[in-house]
């Protein structure tokens, strides 16, 4: 091989290696099974929806459920809503329920933006026990892949490539 | 030849561009540099004898009961005015020379709604000694995790 194409191929191999790790630097997700209590029951609560009505995760049980901890500040979380909105609205006759915990401090936020971001599913207001039942939520987003026997399947934290809740998804509600 | 020449210089020219944004987005901060804390040298200062910070939390309080930074007060959130209020309450009557932390750690750093609002609220005030606490991906990850002294409650 001569030497300009061995250099040209090399630079170029350099170069995406830097911008491969320049995106991961900003779109920096923690995702998978591994540190998440992976196939444990998911830690049941009951908690308010915004019209004040009470919401059990357990009674999700039989469909797969992606729970959502966010916030109406959090950037990442903004972004992420209205791909949820879309997945709730292509997945859910086949089984998937999205349930939003807000750990906003007050539910007035929390309401404007439901409008605001046309939600399509619940939405609960979290309490530091709900997050510490979930390992701690100690910043957001997070959200747990539920199976429909009610096991965490996978931890996704921080902004997560919308193809990986779909890819996930999609594998869930296959089964049975 | 010429073709080569070409593939080369636009190689090069690609790799100096992803090479300056990838320093860019792990500079980039809301803060001045000078006055940002990292979460080690926040340890090593509470564990001397040195003059401790202030320091206040101005993120989540759902966030706060789980954990914060042991001795560490809540003051609200930095990104609405309820939360800057009872920021600039807790600190009127304070020296301006007082050395004040400001931490929150809600989400990664660049994206974080609180901190740079609480920062310019103090430095409004006139505060002259006020650092802030460099979390990078939030404050599980890079306090909690690493061991740090964290409390829990109100």
């Amino acid at each position: 091989m001569r030497p300009q194409i061995k250099w040209a191929i090399l630079l170029i191999l350099a170069g995406a290696s830097i911008a491969g790790f320049n995106s991961l630097r900003q779109h920096n997700p923690k995702s998978g099974a591994a540190g998440a209590k992976a196939q444990t029951l998911a830690p049941d609560f009951t908690l308010p929806q915004l019209d004040g009505t009470q919401l059990t995760l357990s009674s999700y049980r039989g469909k797969v459920v992606l729970l959502d901890f966010w916030a109406t500040w959090c950037v990442p979380c903004r972004e992420e809503t209205p791909h949820f909105v879309e997945m709730q609205q292509k997945y859910g006759d086949r089984g998937l329920q999205m349930i939003g915990v807000s750990m906003d401090d007050s539910p007035d936020p929390v309401r404007a933006f439901y409008q605001q971001f046309h939600m399509n599913y619940p939405v609960v207001m979290g309490t530091a026990s709900t997050g510490e039942a979930y390992g701690g939520v100690l910043g957001l987003p997070i959200a747990f892949l539920i199976d429909r026997d009610g096991r965490i399947v996978s931890r996704h934290m921080g902004a997560t490539d919308p193809s990986v809740f779909d890819n996930d998804v999609e594998k869930l509600l296959s089964t049975r | 030849m010429k073709i080569m020449k070409v593939i080369v210089s636009t190689s090069a020219l690609f790799l100096v561009l992803a090479g300056i944004t990838t320093q860019a987005a792990a500079q980039w901060s809301p803060i001045a540099p000078g006055r940002l804390m990292n979460p080690e040298d926040l340890v090593k200062l509470l564990q001397s004898s040195k003059q401790k910070p202030l320091m206040l939390q101005v993120g989540s309080h759902t966030l706060f009961v789980q954990a914060h930074i042991s001795g560490s007060e809540y003051v609200g959130p930095g990104a609405n005015e309820a939360g800057l209020q009872q920021l600039r309450k807790r600190v009127e009557s304070l020296p301006r020379n007082k050395f004040i932390l400001l931490y929150c750690g809600c989400c990664p750093w660049s994206h974080c709604p609180n901190v740079k609002p609480a920062d310019d609220a103090l430095h409004a005030m006139g505060f002259t000694n006020v650092k802030v606490l460099y979390i990078a991906d939030n404050f599980g990850t890079d306090w909690v995790n690493k061991g740090y002294p964290t409390a829990k409650g109100e």
